[in-house]
């Protein structure tokens, strides 16, 4: 029986995975990748959990397929590199359970700290890669991943991209079938057991698959050939690069490659003699014109684009000369521009505006709070990678010259503390350092859209779980000084703040307060400035409210609030010294 | 790029954009269209821009809808209109709702808000309608169903029956909401100015 809905790439590949029989699946959020799981958990049948982390997230993965379980493992592209090491020998050791691991990358950095092209990966871990084009092909190619995974004894990637996973389309599905491996761990040492002669062995079977994957992107039908006019240029293209193509030339042939990696040589070759001019178009990296180039292929590609950011149908008519309507009008470059901000009530704000007026170098980390790094906050100097909040602060305070002695603090979110704020947390207890830790504790992974995580005592099926404290971590390393503090509670907050950097040692600080998107209540009455009070100093506009604004110029500006925003939250009224703010009486709430 | 129908939707963050062009894209398919959209999501929906591209037709390839191709372009906040004049041709239709959202900067004093948008609009050539969302949706009881307000607008000018833009909103608005957002929509539906040329 078929079906037909339309479906998010991420919803298509949750579909077909559950059509595949997946039994069990794992990931870490990140954006584009979180609602893989999600739509997943809510379809009966396999199991489905957030890991810690992308690389424990692999790993129990890895177990799991051992017992002959289908297992789909998701993340960003980011996250690859948090699984790279698992991934790298896994792809010697091969599956027992078909293991599908997607990567969802996100050219153009919508909401990630850089753009890498994971195809690399394939090609670098010696896996196959399929690059689904469209929503059914994200269902397709997700089903077929986990038999190739099986067949040929090797995980699978399936790449996506922010505009495969967040674009929908129409897909076409069926029913879930049982995964066909049968379910128990039996002991095979040469296989599971890396030491380096099992791993010399399993090197050389590596090396026979990838020739036995490439047989068979010569002649599957992930691979396929569009025909077009006599007199058009032929186009090889994966991806969504391949939909942007097709609407830039309408009259080319085409030779899409569902499979783009191991490439299919012969089938190229053969394509490429076919057409006078051919056309390599790809987004960022020139990751198949390099491979199709060092056969002595000829073909355009990379030279006429640009290799940052996302490509549309529009680059690619400007790139290679293809069709496209002209504008009629420029966007104006005069703008004021619309930066994402923290929301009103959000309870990172308070602690920010606090840090911004401490003389202090604020190591910063990933989630919402990154955002603090925008003006007017300007109050986060530095931000890496997950988890890298702590291991940077603890060496800018090794990296500093002896006289400066600006205190370094680390800001971390409690869901990317679990995530990898552990183990920097004990090198910098365990070297000496003196570095602040807070954690930011607003009982989500909000960024993502508010998942679970250790701290917050639920897991993704909604089960209560262990909540793991924050604080306990911190006494059980050996932090002398280890505090919790309320967000919203600004004057402890700021003596806190001032006495932990006074006191020598490595500290914790446990800021608590909850994301406000996760309780959408008020944190008190609406908030109302009196003009007569406020002298429009503007020492509340620090914060970065939404809900705060200025109004009239000169001497006439004076703060306003906006009710239908305000939370309450009392963190701008904290800033004002002469009281101008007060709840508002009769107001909304 | 013949055959297609480009909507551009474009918002601030909250707004409701990415759930007015779910509802269109249900609309398109249920009038038997092909249909793919796309949009962002995570950094860009913390009060930021946020532009959903949606396009139908026979065959659809590209998610993204190109440069000057943008048939409607449905604009849920008036700034946020100017961000998208080089998707316009000149036979597209504009549909602003004539709400003004300070961005932050603008907010705290460090940039403008344009006041002459109308004139900019002008200036292309194009039909261009503007919609009271904020307060029909208020006049339907909650200001946050302006986003049924521009549907219903957008519905009047739309080659799409009625009663599957009603069957999109009954599948898409969680029960508790329908009734309001029902009326948000017939209100925006009656009350759009004419499509002219301004």
């Amino acid at each position: 029986m078929t079906s037909a809905a339309l479906l998010s790439g991420n919803e298509a590949i949750a579909r077909g995975a559950w059509e595949a029989g997946v039994d069990f699946a794992t990931g870490y959020p990140g954006t584009p990748s979180t609602e893989i799981l999600e739509v997943l958990a809510t379809l009966p049948g396999p199991r489905c959990q957030w890991s810690v982390n992308e690389k424990v997230a692999l790993e129990v993965g890895i177990g799991a397929s051992w017992c002959g379980a289908r297992v789909l493992v998701t993340m960003k592209h980011v996250g690859v590199n948090v699984a790279a090491d698992p991934l790298f020998t896994l792809s010697y050791t091969g599956v027992r359970g078909g293991l599908v691991l997607v990567s969802a990358d996100d050219p153009h950095l919508f909401s990630s700290q850089n753009e890498q092209d994971n195809r690399h990966y394939a090609r670098f871990a010696k896996v196959p890669m399929l690059e689904p084009a469209d929503s059914q092909e994200a269902r397709d190619f997700t089903m077929r991943a986990f038999a190739l995974s099986e067949e040929f004894d090797t995980p699978v990637m399936l790449r996506s991209v922010t505009r495969l996973s967040h674009a929908k389309g129409r897909v076409s599905f069926g029913t879930r079938s049982a995964s066909p491996v049968e379910k128990r761990f039996t002991r095979e040492p040469e296989k599971l057991v890396m030491v380096p002669e099992f791993g010399r062995r399993r090197h050389r079977l590596v090396e026979e698959r990838t020739l036995k994957l490439v047989a068979l992107a010569e002649t599957s039908d992930l691979n396929r050939e569009i025909p077009g006019r006599s007199g058009e240029p032929g186009i090889i293209a994966a991806g969504i690069a391949y939909q942007y193509a097709r609407e830039a030339f309408p009259g080319a042939s085409f030779l899409k490659l569902g499979m783009c990696w191991p490439l299919p040589r012969k089938r190229i070759e053969a394509f490429a003699a076919r057409h006078e001019r051919v056309i390599v178009v790809e987004e960022l990296d020139p990751f198949l014109e390099e491979q199709i180039r060092s056969w002595g292929i000829a073909v355009e590609g990379a030279s006429t684009r640009s290799l940052v950011g996302e490509l549309n149908p529009t680059l690619v008519a400007e790139a290679w000369g293809g069709g496209a309507p002209p504008a009629l009008a420029c966007c104006p470059s005069d703008l004021p521009g619309r930066p994402p901000v923290l929301c009103p009530g959000c309870p990172h704000r308070g602690i920010f505006s606090l840090l911004k007026t401490r003389r202090v170098i604020v190591s910063g980390d990933i989630g919402c709070y990154t955002l603090a790094a925008l003006p007017p906050l300007s109050a986060l100097d530095t931000c890496l990678c997950m988890g890298a909040s702590l291991g940077v602060a603890h060496g800018i305070e090794r990296g500093l010259p002896p006289g400066e002695r600006r205190q370094v603090v680390a800001v971390i979110g409690d869901g990317t503390f679990f995530h990898s704020g552990l183990t920097p947390l004990v090198d910098l207890v365990y070297n000496h350092a003196h570095t602040l830790t807070i954690v930011l504790d607003n009982r989500t992974t909000a960024m993502t859209g508010r998942q679970e995580h250790p701290g917050t005592g639920r897991t993704l099926a909604g089960e209560p779980s262990a909540e793991v404290s924050i604080a306990a971590i911190g006494r059980a390393m050996g932090i002398p000084e280890v505090v919790q503090t309320d967000a919203y509670d600004l004057p402890r907050l700021g003596a806190e703040l001032d006495r932990l950097l006074a006191t020598p040692g490595p500290a914790l600080l446990v800021n608590r307060g909850a994301c406000v998107l996760l309780t959408r209540a008020p944190h008190g009455p609406v908030l109302v400035v009196d003009p007569v009070k406020c002298d429009g100093c503007r020492r509340c506009l620090v914060v970065a409210c939404p809900a705060l604004a200025l109004t009239g110029a000169g001497k006439e500006a004076r703060a306003v609030v906006d009710p239908a925003l305000c939370t309450g939250c009392g963190v701008c009224a904290a800033h004002c010294d002469r009281g101008a703010f007060s709840p508002l009486s009769g107001g909304p709430r | 790029m013949s055959g297609t129908t480009n909507v551009l939707l474009a918002g601030v963050g909250g707004q409701g954009v990415l759930l007015g062009s779910e509802v269109l894209a249900e609309v398109a398919a249920l009038a038997g269209f092909e249909v793919k959209k796309s949009e962002v999501h995570g950094m860009a929906q913390r009060g930021g821009s946020v532009v959903s591209h949606l396009r139908l037709g026979a065959e659809v390839f590209s998610p993204l809808i190109s440069r000057g191709a943008a048939d409607y372009l449905v604009s849920f906040e008036r700034l946020e209109t100017l961000r998208y004049l080089d998707f316009l041709h000149a036979g597209s239709v504009v549909l602003v709702n004539n709400q003004q959202i300070a961005p932050l900067p603008v907010g705290v004093g460090k940039a403008v808000y344009p006041a002459d948008i109308e004139t900019r609009l002008q200036a292309t050539g194009v039909r261009c309608s503007f919609v009271e969302g904020h307060a029909i949706a208020l006049a339907a009881g909650n200001a946050k169903a302006v986003n049924a307000v521009i549907l219903g607008a957008l519905s009047a000018i739309m080659p799409f029956a009625p009663e599957l833009w009603e069957e999109a909103l009954r599948h898409q608005i969680p029960a508790r909401l329908l009734d309001l957002n029902l009326r948000a929509f017939a209100l925006g539906r009656g009350t759009r100015e004419p499509p002219r040329v301004r």
